[in-house]
């Protein structure tokens, strides 16, 4: 048979000795192992203050992107929740009224875009899907509630606050940009 | 009549400090041990409760409070109360014939910091252990749960098997002291003359027992988690719960108390002789001396728990009766043997 790796050792039955039988220095040199790990570094990192490093493609939280001026990218195609496996995205459209230019991009917006975090999977294809750049998937994790209900995600929750914005540059990068001008993969072209 | 209100002041000092000084050395018994625990795997521990978590033995006193209390309807309730009583209260009992330290001189009047040093005092020590037994005997008994029951009986078995052995081994000792009395064995061994240097079998025999009396690992088999549920205190909530966890503690520290007392000499330290003169200082440094020791006696308790594995059952009353009697036994035939040899005995 083929040795998966060369550490492999042929066991062999033999009697123990009886420095073996006393298994005192089996139990000491146990000891110094562990009184080795005391002073190792701690595999641990304190949480809340200390966080540790996100890829920068990770998927958490979503975040549905204004534009410079400040207005909702979203435009309620609801390609995102046609592309949503676990069908957590629902929406309502709303026709954009006079004056609300500043509010919404385009004439059609999402008057209500809610994600169920519960059944979320953190996939992306929403991110994917979307034509209009609007929604993104952040290194941010979504926490845990004590009630059903505050883990439905509302625009209150999702849409960026000017004053706040989520940089979601990292997900931008030259290379996923030139991936996504292939055919297929584009964000105004339909999957073939 | 002042004699005797100054006696009785000291008496009291004494015994109030030993008791304060073994709280407390409990209490922080149980954070020490979840911090080396974290430690020796690589971990934090706990550090949310103060600095660094040092307040964790008091939230966890508190959350011990404040659970709710159960007593269980078919339990024997008079018992069910008295068994945890019982199990804190001997290790303090046992703390009365150490000697903590020298003497103190106040007013030219001598005080022994020893809360009594009884010229029986190891037959005393050995006594009052026994009773430990009943503690958890009668809690897992009361609780009227075969899981409690269980472990009771492992508990109460075990406890018996070692106290042969950690008795013979002390036998050993005693012959090679020539005295009972603990203050004395803790005075005879000035500079060197540490007992571990002539009783080397012996004590490993006593601490290997220590562990076993003390059910700590890898002796724990009455509170198996994986085995009998809790063990013994499977029906046991809030404080009752607390106190035999606590008593664990507090029989560790005892425990190492008369480790070092018996086998590292006690409040003595070599060589100190020569730098501190005066005698009062002397009897405050050697005090810091035997807590300095019992720190590192419990720390090798912590230490050997996480790090080695549980005994089967079998293979515990196999080390008891078949391995560390007839060793024990042997020690007293070489002891004395050697005794003879060396001229101490005719």
């Amino acid at each position: 048979m083929q040795k998966l790796t060369n550490r492999s050792v042929a066991v062999a039955k033999k009697e123990m000795s009886f420095i073996e039988r006393l298994y005192l220095p089996a139990i000491l040199s146990g000891m110094r192992i562990t009184v080795g790990h005391f002073f190792k570094k701690k595999a641990t990192i304190n949480y809340p203050e200390v966080k540790r490093e996100f890829s920068a493609v990770y998927r958490g939280q979503h975040v549905l992107k204004r534009d410079d001026a400040g207005a909702e990218r979203c435009t309620a195609c609801g390609l995102c929740a046609v592309a949503c496996p676990a069908e957590a995205i629902t929406m309502t459209a709303a026709e954009r009224k006079k004056g609300e230019e500043h509010l919404y991009r385009e004439e059609k917006y999402a008057s209500v875009y809610e994600i169920n975090m519960l059944r979320c999977i953190f996939c992306g294809l929403c991110e994917d899907a979307c034509p209009k750049e609007a929604i993104f998937l952040t290194d941010r994790i979504t926490p845990s509630y004590y009630h059903r209900k505050d883990h439905v995600y509302g625009k209150d929750k999702l849409v960026e606050t000017m004053l706040n914005r989520v940089d979601v540059s990292k997900r931008q990068t030259a290379e996923v940009a030139a991936f996504k001008k292939q055919p297929g993969f584009g964000h105004n072209q339909l999957h073939q | 009549m002042i004699v005797m209100v100054t006696f009785l002041i000291y008496k009291i000092i004494m015994v109030v400090a030993v008791f304060a000084i073994a709280l407390l050395t409990g209490m922080y018994s149980t954070y020490a041990e979840r911090k080396i625990a974290a430690f020796l795997q690589d971990r934090v521990g706990p550090n949310r409760a103060g600095p660094f978590g040092i307040l964790q033995p008091v939230a966890d006193g508190v959350k011990m409070f404040m659970k709710e209390e159960f007593i269980p309807g078919f339990s024997n309730k008079a018992l069910f109360i008295l068994g945890p009583a019982l199990a804190l209260m001997i290790p303090f009992m046992t703390s009365v014939v150490i000697p903590w330290g020298g003497n103190l001189h106040i007013n030219g009047h001598a005080y022994a910091l020893q809360v009594t040093d009884i010229n029986i005092g190891i037959l005393y020590l050995f006594g009052v252990v026994s009773v430990g037994v009943y503690g958890i005997m009668i809690g897992g008994w009361a609780s009227n749960n075969k899981y409690s029951l269980l472990g009771a009986v492992r508990a109460s078995s075990q406890m018996i098997s070692y106290e042969l052995a950690m008795g013979f081994s002390i036998i050993a000792l005693v012959m090679h002291t020539n005295t009972l009395s603990m203050g004395e064995m803790a005075a005879q061994q000035q500079g060197w003359h540490w007992n571990i240097f002539y009783q080397p079998l012996g004590f490993l025999i006593f601490i290997i027992c220590a562990f076993a009396e003390t059910n700590r690992a890898p002796f724990d088999l009455p509170e198996c988690e994986s085995e009998l549920v809790g063990g013994y205190h499977t029906e046991y909530s809030s404080m009752k719960l607390g106190f035999y966890l606590f008593a664990e503690y507090i029989n560790m520290f005892i425990s190492s108390a008369v480790i070092a007392t018996l086998y590292f000499g006690g409040y003595n330290m070599p060589l100190i002789g020569r730098f501190v003169h005066d005698p009062n200082w002397l009897t405050i440094l050697g005090t810091c001396f035997l807590f300095a020791k019992i720190i590192f006696f419990i720390f090798v308790f912590m230490w050997v728990r996480w790090t080695l594995p549980r005994f089967r059952y079998d293979q515990l009353m196999n080390l008891g009766w078949k391995i560390l009697m007839p060793l024990a036994l042997a020690n007293i035939a070489i002891t004395g043997i050697l005794m003879y040899l060396t001229g101490r005995i005719h």
